[in-house]
Order: C-alpha cells, then sequence, then structure tokens
C-alpha cells in the first residue's frame, strides 16, 4: 500500500470544479485509489459524490492511498491534481 | 380544435408559439420490495441513471461557460460508483427499485446537508436527478423545463421557483399556469422579465405539446391554433406596444397633462447602478435595512453616511425618500433583542423599535447619518418611517427629523390605523407613503408569507383600495403628497386606479416604470377616476381588475 499526504490547493477547497476534474481523473486511471481527511474513512477517489461528502477545504491535508499495479503513478498523478489551484483563472 | 380559454391575465404582452409543458415530478409507487431479482434490478437501475446522465451530457453541450461545467458536474453523479453501490445496498435491504434508487440519494442528500453551507445548497440537485431517475424508470418524460430546441410558450400546472430559476427568456416567450394567483411567483417572476404570462387557467390542462397558441398577458385570453390573420392582428399591436414602451421617455403624465412622479424602489446596493439609470424622477422607497441585516454589531454613523451617499450622489438632483430601519417581524437583528414574540407580524418592529432604547439610539445614529449624507450630496433627501399607527407617533418621529436638520419627514401608511386617521397623521409630518403589500396583509387578516391566502393578499382588493382612497383624500385636503410603494403601483392599469383615487405618486420596481408612463399616458385623469370608481363598486380582486380592465 503506497500513500501521499498533499495539501489541497483550491481556495474553494474539493468542492465544484476542483472536485469535479479530480474525480474525473481518478476514473481515467488504472490503479483504485482511495482519498481521506485525517482520522477518517477513506473513499473512492472516483466518487464525486463521497469526495463530496469529505468536506475537504482549501489548506486541508488528505491522504491518497493505492495499490497493486499503476499505484504509484496514480498517486503522483492525483497528488499533482491536488496541488494545482483550480481557482486560479 | 380546442375552444379559447381564460385565466387571469398577469404580466401584459401577447406571443405567439408552440406549447411546450412542464412535466410533474412522477409520485414513486408503493414500495413493492423485495424485488425478485435484485441483480436484474440494479442493472435496470444503472440503465436509467445512464439514460439521465446522457441527457445531462447533451444539454452540457449545448450550453457554454459555467452552465457547461455545472451540468458535467451534474451528469457525472447519476455515474457515480457509489450511488451505485447505495442503490445495490437498498436492494438487498428489500426495496423495489425506485424506492432503492430513492433511499440512495437520501443517502448523500443527508450527507451533504449535514455539511452545510455550499454543499447543502447541492442537496436540492441531488433531488432533481432523484426526480429524474425515477421518471425514467417509470417511463415518464424527465420532469423540468421543456427544450424543444425553438422558442415555446411553457405551460405548466404551476411553477416552483426552482423551475423558474433556469427560464431562458430567450426560449419562452409567454407563461400559462393552471394553478397561481396574481401575486404568485410566477406572476412576480414574468413581471420583472417582462413575458407575457397567464395565471389561474384550469383549462390550460388540456394544451398538448406542439399547439400553436396565441397568449395575451394583459386580457388573460389564450387561443390555441387561432387564424393567421388574428395572430397578425395581435403581434402588430403588440409591436406597437413595445415601440410606445421604448418611446416612453420623461415624467409621469396623464394623457390629459396632469402629473404623476414615477419613482423607483431601492433595496441594496447592487441594484444602486440599475435603478439610477431608469429614466424616473427619483427613489420613492430606499430601503435600509441592507446596511443593518446579517451583521453582529450595528452599522457606525460614518458607514452609513458613506452608504446613504453614495445613492444620494447616484440619484444627484433627484429625490429620495429614505426609510428609517424596518427591523423585526421576519427581518430580525442580531444586536437587538426582540424577545420572544409569539406574533412579530404584530410586534415590536418598524418604527415601534424606537420605543425601546436600543432602538432609540439606533433610530437617532440613522437620522444623524443621513443628515450628514444629505448635506454632502444634491439630492432632495426626504424621510419617513415604517409601521406608523397613530397620529403621535407621525408627529413624534418628524420632530426627531427636524432637529437633526432633515426638513421633509414623512410617515408610511401600512397599519389599517394610519390610513384611518389619515388626516390626523398628516397634520403632524410631510408627507404619506401607502405600503400596499404590509397595508393588505393588515387590512384583511391575511399573513404576506401564506401561499393559500394569495387572493386576499391581491392588491386589487377593494377594502385596500378603500382606504388608499381616505388617504389620498386627506392628502388633497391638507395638500400634501400622499404617494404609493409597493407590488400595486407597478401594474400598470392598477397605477391609473391610484392616480384615480388620489396618489400623487407611484413608487415600483425600476423594470416597471416604463410599462406604468406608457399607460398613464393613454388615460385621462377622468379615465382613471371612472377606473377607480369601477373597482370600488366590485366585491373582489378579480372581480375589480375585471371591470377596470373592461373600461
Amino acid at each position: 500500500m503506497s500513500e501521499r499526504r498533499v495539501v489541497i490547493a483550491s481556495t474553494v477547497g474539493l468542492h465544484a470544479r476542483p472536485a469535479k476534474l479530480f474525480a474525473k481523473l481518478a476514473g481515467d486511471l488504472p490503479a483504485k485509489v482511495t482519498i481521506a481527511k485525517e482520522g477518517q474513512e477513506p473513499v473512492d477517489a472516483r466518487s464525486l459524490l463521497m469526495i463530496l461528502t469529505l468536506d475537504a477545504k482549501g489548506g486541508d491535508e488528505v491522504v491518497l492511498a493505492a495499490e497493486g499495479e499503476g499505484a504509484e503513478e496514480s498517486l503522483d498523478a492525483l497528488a499533482a491534481e491536488l496541488q494545482t489551484d483550480r481557482d486560479a483563472p | 380544435m380546442t375552444a379559447e380559454m381564460t385565466g387571469i391575465g398577469v404580466s401584459p404582452g401577447a406571443a405567439y408559439a408552440p406549447v411546450a409543458r412542464l412535466a410533474p415530478v412522477p409520485a414513486p409507487p408503493a414500495d413493492t420490495g423485495p424485488e425478485p431479482d435484485p441483480a436484474a434490478a440494479l442493472a435496470r437501475a444503472k440503465t436509467a441513471l445512464e439514460a439521465v446522465a446522457a441527457d445531462l451530457d447533451d444539454r452540457a453541450e449545448a450550453a457554454s461557460g459555467t452552465t457547461a461545467d455545472i451540468l458535467d458536474a451534474q451528469s457525472m453523479m447519476p455515474r457515480d460508483p457509489a450511488l451505485a453501490d447505495q442503490i445495490e445496498k437498498a436492494l438487498a435491504g428489500g426495496r423495489s427499485t425506485p424506492h432503492a434508487v430513492i433511499e440512495a440519494y437520501g443517502f448523500f442528500r443527508s450527507a451533504l446537508e449535514a455539511a452545510g453551507g455550499y454543499l447543502a445548497e447541492r442537496a436540492a440537485d441531488l433531488d432533481d436527478l432523484r426526480d429524474r431517475t425515477i421518471a425514467v424508470l417509470l417511463g415518464r418524460p424527465m420532469p423540468g423545463l421543456p427544450d424543444p430546441g425553438h422558442p415555446f410558450v411553457l405551460v405548466a400546472k404551476d411553477l416552483a421557483p426552482a423551475d423558474t430559476a433556469a427560464l431562458d427568456p430567450a426560449k419562452v416567450v409567454a407563461i400559462v399556469t393552471e394553478q397561481g394567483g396574481p401575486t404568485s411567483h410566477t406572476a412576480i417572476l414574468a413581471k420583472s422579465m417582462g413575458l407575457p404570462a397567464v395565471v389561474a387557467c384550469p383549462a390550460a390542462a388540456a394544451l398538448a405539446d406542439g399547439t400553436e397558441v396565441l397568449v395575451d398577458g394583459g386580457t388573460g385570453l389564450i387561443v390555441p391554433d387561432p387564424e393567421p390573420g388574428r395572430v397578425r392582428r395581435v403581434l402588430d399591436a403588440e409591436a406597437r406596444r413595445n415601440a410606445a414602451l421604448e418611446a416612453s421617455r420623461g415624467p409621469g403624465r396623464t394623457a390629459d397633462g396632469y402629473a404623476v412622479q414615477l419613482l423607483v424602489n431601492l433595496g441594496s446596493q447592487a441594484d444602486l447602478a440599475a435603478a439610477a439609470a431608469v429614466d424616473s424622477e427619483g427613489v420613492g422607497l430606499f430601503r435600509t435595512e441592507f446596511l443593518f441585516l446579517d451583521r453582529e454589531t450595528a452599522p457606525t454613523v460614518d458607514e452609513q453616511v458613506e452608504a446613504y451617499g453614495q445613492v444620494f450622489a447616484a440619484f444627484s438632483g433627484r429625490k429620495v425618500v429614505v426609510r428609517t430601519l424596518d427591523a423585526g417581524a421576519d427581518k430580525p437583528l442580531a444586536f437587538v433583542d426582540h424577545g420572544d414574540e409569539p406574533n412579530p407580524a404584530l410586534g415590536v418592529r418598524g418604527i415601534r423599535l424606537a420605543r425601546t432604547d436600543a432602538g432609540s439610539s439606533l433610530l437617532d445614529d440613522q437620522l444623524t447619518a443621513i443628515a450628514a449624507a444629505a448635506a454632502k450630496h444634491s439630492a432632495e433627501v426626504w424621510v419617513m418611517a415604517p409601521m406608523v399607527a397613530t397620529p403621535g407617533e407621525a408627529a413624534a418621529f418628524a420632530d426627531r427629523c427636524r432637529a437633526r436638520g432633515l426638513p421633509t419627514a414623512g410617515t408610511m401608511i401600512e397599519v389599517p390605523a394610519a390610513a384611518l386617521r389619515a388626516s390626523r397623521v398628516l397634520d403632524g409630518c410631510d408627507f404619506a407613503s401607502l405600503g400596499t403589500n404590509d397595508l393588505g396583509q393588515y387590512t384583511l387578516a391575511a399573513d404576506r408569507m401564506n401561499g393559500a391566502l394569495a387572493e386576499l393578499l391581491d392588491p386589487w382588493q377593494p377594502a385596500l383600495l378603500d382606504l388608499v382612497s381616505l388617504a389620498a383624500e386627506a392628502g388633497r385636503e391638507a395638500e400634501k403628497p400622499v404617494g404609493v410603494c409597493g407590488e400595486a403601483a407597478s401594474d400598470p392599469l392598477l397605477a391609473c386606479v391610484l392616480v384615480g383615487l388620489g396618489v400623487t405618486s407611484l413608487s415600483m420596481a425600476p423594470g416597471a416604470v416604463a410599462a406604468v408612463r406608457a399607460e398613464l399616458s393613454t388615460r385621462t385623469l377622468a379615465d382613471c377616476a371612472g377606473m377607480a370608481a369601477r373597482a370600488l363598486h366590485s366585491d373582489d380582486a378579480a372581480e375589480a381588475r375585471r371591470a377596470v380592465a373592461a373600461y
């Protein structure tokens, strides 16, 4: 099991457009990735609805986890997505 | 061929286009679960979800910018793997397919609601997706606004605020509802968008998708499959009406030149630029609540001077009637203890707040700020107090204003007692302005928030017009202005009735000024008096409206 700890760059948090882009990307990647807030149950990164219920805000740290084939590349891609400020014009 | 039908015309104008109906939200059948084959049931649910998502995809493609982005995000929700998991779980728990879908959406709805804020607002989106999914499962059309790809007349049983938020005036050319009344959400929205609208037309239930209809939002007449000649006549008249509106300029006048001040209502700084751009003689009702609501502490005098100054500057050289704080009832303040009132609409609200020490100093600060801002600008500043009930209250308020250098002080008349004794009320102050919305609620003893009583709250109620007449008569004798600010003034025909009753100014939503000016310019003062007499001789609002429309 590999993990990445990432701070959310978009100021609105993982809502609206940033959440949509993140879930879309997760759906296109080979590995099944989960996302969690510290101390909470991890949820499926492909599920926009579950991501919204995390209510992760800008500046919050989240934990991405995956295992098996493609885990490392998938985690890298999703971590990079979270580190992009999607509010920026 | 379907016969002509009539409802209540609530927003003038004529339009001719095919009908597109708003499909109702389907009622799911009783839960017949458990499903004999849960795997097949899940597959059925997924097919329905995919159809909903594909429809959203199509609409996202046709849209652009933010709308496309939102629709795109929405289309991900029916395809969400977690949603399918929840449906599977509910099916295993013994639910029928539609009820499993309802339960699954409900799971995410409560999760989003619990998060609050922005996410709680998204909960309503899920309800819409749920209703669409259920409609597909039951083989019905998806609820929501139709989009036939050409301009259409929207026909519905009734419209909810959510339905109308997405209304595109480029596609919807008129609105017809089977239910609703003259003060319904549909009527107000249609008026503000300038769309012809007819409400309370039960016969419209027979109008099928695609039927060509001619709609007259003034008379309330709907003609299915009209003759071409008739369509041409009506649309020509409509073009002339629009041209008259375009050409309507300058101060309000009757056909024989009697002056009636046309003013705008203003309630927030956001609306200021648009309101100031309208060709009017000023602001007849400047609501100051926006400075006080939704905050922890009272605004400072300096802050108020700044805010009022912006309005006075935008209306430089014109009149601005400032209404002092109307808090209490449905507009409580965080920094004032309103106590526990069983009946807040009849409680300590408006000028009554000045009976308390805290309210009294709020009023002093506000008057000080208005006077300071008025001194810096060239607008003609008048001040009036809300919820005055007695001549004593009116005189005390006027004294307070004059002590701060505000020369023109008046009274809102929205309590029947103040209308009944208007001449004594006017003895102690300089002018009066009738707030017909609250005056209607108190005269007819019908709560403004109660939709079931809409017909009693109709500004055409003859009892309300009787009180307007009393107050206007008192103004004429005292030679002091008595105006109307409220929904009533923005209805062109009713505006003529009010002028006939003796009202000297009309203050309305900025969008209504041109239509009121145009209507007024076609009537003499004697016409207005005749219309007023007809309205007063009616027994209810509907009869008054009919009698005046036929004048």
